[in-house]
């Protein structure tokens, strides 16, 4: 049986699962659509988080974008982890008290205005639809490369299959359904992973296998695996792998990405499906669980498969001769059909060359070989997880296993951003603006058609997406850290904020990160409409790292308007301090 | 009532006292050890590479597990103690 009949089998045997649970776990009220009914055990949501959280590019792309740049872009694995700490403790258990349905109905009530919860839909639905795009692109993609099937029917059969268990079970289709694609992915990630580690060190767990002894047989036997990677990366004029450039600009990124994460509705709204604040506190602990065995072994899988990537190039040491170009691995060869990996012998010489051109001091030593120049010409890091069975050398069904890894993790996330945009068109739009008087039952419809509707424009957008799909990512955390992260935490901890302090300040941190992306990126990030470049950051500060001064902004003009108007009236306060202590959150179920 | 009111104060006073603290460990484990004071405890040899490089990878991963966990337990202490725990 060929790789993708076996990679067929397997993902279509996830679908079926899918399926099934779309028909045990259909909705019946409203209730049930966007909360689940409140009946989902903490240990559960916490792994159907941790599949909402982990998108395409967390189980595709994370590994290589460590792999590539070593010690600085840990702060991805920090950023996107220690916003859970802040949620946990800053918003969870209280807006679990509250016990309504969606984000921006938090922000409507709390602050007695209708003018706070447009603004707020307005900033969920940017910051979700930006990230949608990103996941269905992830989807057809995977569909691509492991079924051989064009992006047009991947992306298709992609929305038809979240169709399928969104629009029928609503946040309770979606929680059971996440439950399992955690499991799939997380299986799929971790086996090559500990196969690879065990090779290269011998601990099968890949997290300690990092910082272990090279074992037997390998290369750099018993010198530390880390070591090994600094000296093979520095001879070929890479920059050392757990070297340090800039630390406060990498300590904004995190923190960016950390309040960002903590803003995000998709992943906020998942704690209002368990029974009770004390469940929401332990399920973000469970969320954060599961999220760290990918996380932990992320960097690990990273910096394994660079290094026997490069020792593939490099079979005899950097001394000796480069690989042949008819000795490279089968592995190789199937991935350089893909476009992931390619080669090209400039010199002619037979064998590939795999160095740092660009580096000036590598100059020398090529001239004196006669390299002219890096011949591993394509580099996807991608590769990096997607070739890792491969270079293990495990059987096909574990490759077919990462094919339907990284569609669970792409659908998992596409469906719980489907789920905040839907809920918040339909519960805080049309049931709380346009028409209060709708009875649950259309509500019900209202919100099934919203989701239907939004994953048709997630498709379309998936087909063709704008050009700055890549900046705008940066968008989506920037904003939810500007503008819901602030206000959300000012509803809580500040008895005082009012209306008119929370709206101003949401504006506030919205207009100025759109500003600063905006001068920089482009105007709607329009190419050729940027009007400074990136010799005149402010401060050196990059677009992407704004989020903690758009945040800055926030809390700063809202504490000045609230202060400067009357304080919110008393039945708003008594509400605040109704959501500070857990008793009485069962009453709220019924809502 | 006054005394209600006293005692969600204190309530309140003590859940603000143990975010604070957990949120200190928090930047110390990330922004701290694995990025800005990373020179300072470059002397300790983690693995091949010093402790700062293996906080920004495992380390403070997890402490962000222990400080959310360790914050659902003793808040849970708390709200029984307060009387406000959920039946």
């Amino acid at each position: 049986m060929d790789q993708t009949t076996l990679n067929f089998i397997v993902v279509g045997l996830s679908f079926a699962l899918y399926f099934g649970i779309a028909i045990w776990a259909r909705a019946g009220s409203t209730s049930e659509f966007y909360a689940a009914g409140r009946g989902v055990n903490p240990v559960l949501n916490g792994m159907a988080t941790a599949a909402d959280w982990m998108s395409a590019a967390s189980f595709i792309s994370m590994a290589g974008l460590i792999a590539f740049v070593g010690y600085n872009n840990s702060l991805f694995l920090m950023g996107w982890t220690g916003g859970y700490v802040l949620m946990a403790m800053l918003l969870a258990p209280y807006l679990r008290k509250f016990g309504k349905f969606t984000v921006p109905e938090f922000v409507g009530d709390r602050y007695y205005s209708n003018t706070a919860r447009v603004v707020a839909v307005i900033c969920l639905i940017v910051i979700s639809v930006t990230y949608v795009i990103g996941q269905m692109r992830g989807a057809g993609i995977a569909f691509s490369r492991f079924l051989e099937i064009d992006i047009f029917w991947g992306l298709i059969t992609a929305g038809a299959v979240v169709f399928v268990y969104a629009v029928l079970g609503g946040m309770k289709g979606i929680t059971y359904t996440q439950v399992a694609q955690y499991c799939v992915l997380i299986i799929a990630y971790t086996i090559p992973a500990i196969f690879i580690s065990l090779n290269l060190t011998g601990n099968p767990i890949p997290g300690l296998g990092l910082f272990s002894t090279m074992s037997p047989g390998n290369a750099g036997e018993g010198q530390h695996l880390l070591v090994v990677l600094d000296q093979l990366l520095t001879d070929l004029g890479f920059r050392e792998y757990t070297a340090t450039t800039n630390p406060w600009l990498m300590a904004l990124y995190t923190l960016s990405l950390m309040i960002g994460t903590a803003g995000l509705p998709h992943v906020i709204i998942r704690f209002f499906t368990v029974p009770k604040v004390a469940d929401a506190r332990w399920s973000a602990g469970w969320a954060l669980v599961f999220i760290a065995l990918l996380y932990l072994t992320a960097p690990a899988v990273g910096a394994m498969a660079r290094l026997n990537i490069t020792t593939t190039m490099w079979p005899a040491g950097i001394e000796g001769e480069a690989v042949a170009v008819d000795e490279l691995p089968d592995w190789f060869e199937t991935w350089q059909v893909t476009g992931l990996l390619g080669v090209e012998d400039k010199n002619g010489d037979g064998k590939i060359q795999y160095y740092n051109d660009a580096n000036p001091d590598m100059a020398a030593i090529a001239a004196e070989r006669g390299w002219e120049g890096n011949e591993l010409v394509t580099f996807n890091r991608d590769i990096l997880v997607l070739a890792n069975p491969e270079i293990a050398q495990l059987p096909g069904w574990v490759i077919a296993l990462i094919a339907a890894g990284g569609i669970a993790a792409a659908l998992s996330t596409a469906a719980g951003l489907l789920l905040a945009i839907s809920s918040a068109i339909s519960h805080d739009l049309i049931k709380s603006v346009f028409n209060p008087g709708i009875s649950e039952k259309g509500e019900l419809l209202a919100a099934r058609i919203s989701m239907a509707v939004a994953i048709c424009v997630a498709v379309y957008l998936g087909l063709n997406p704008p050009g700055f799909a890549a900046q705008v990512v940066a968008l989506a955390f920037g904003l939810a850290a500007a503008t819901l992260f602030p206000t959300l935490m000012m509803g809580i901890f500040s008895k005082r904020m009012n209306s008119a302090g929370a709206t101003a300040g949401m504006l506030a941190g919205l207009i100025t990160t759109c500003l600063y992306l905006f001068l920089y990126l482009g105007f709607f990030f329009i190419p050729g409409t940027a009007v400074l470049d990136s010799s005149q950051y402010l401060f050196g500060i990059p677009p992407t790292h704004f989020g903690p001064i758009g945040a800055v902004f926030n809390f700063a003009v809202a504490y000045a308007v609230a202060n400067a108007t009357a304080a919110p009236p008393q039945h708003i306060q008594d509400l605040v301090e109704s959501v500070r202590i857990p008793r009485g959150a069962g009453a709220a179920v019924d809502h | 009532m006054s005394d209600n009111q006293g005692s969600a104060d204190s309530y309140w006073a003590k859940n603000l006292r143990l975010i604070g603290t957990c949120l200190v460990i928090w930047a110390l484990a990330s922004f701290g050890f694995a990025i800005l004071l990373r020179p300072l405890v470059s002397g300790i040899a983690v693995g091949g590479t010093d402790l700062g490089f293996w906080f920004a990878q495992q380390g403070s991963i997890l402490v962000f597990l222990v400080l959310i966990f360790f914050y659902a337990w003793r808040m849970n202490a708390i709200d029984r103690e307060h009387g406000v725990d959920e039946e």
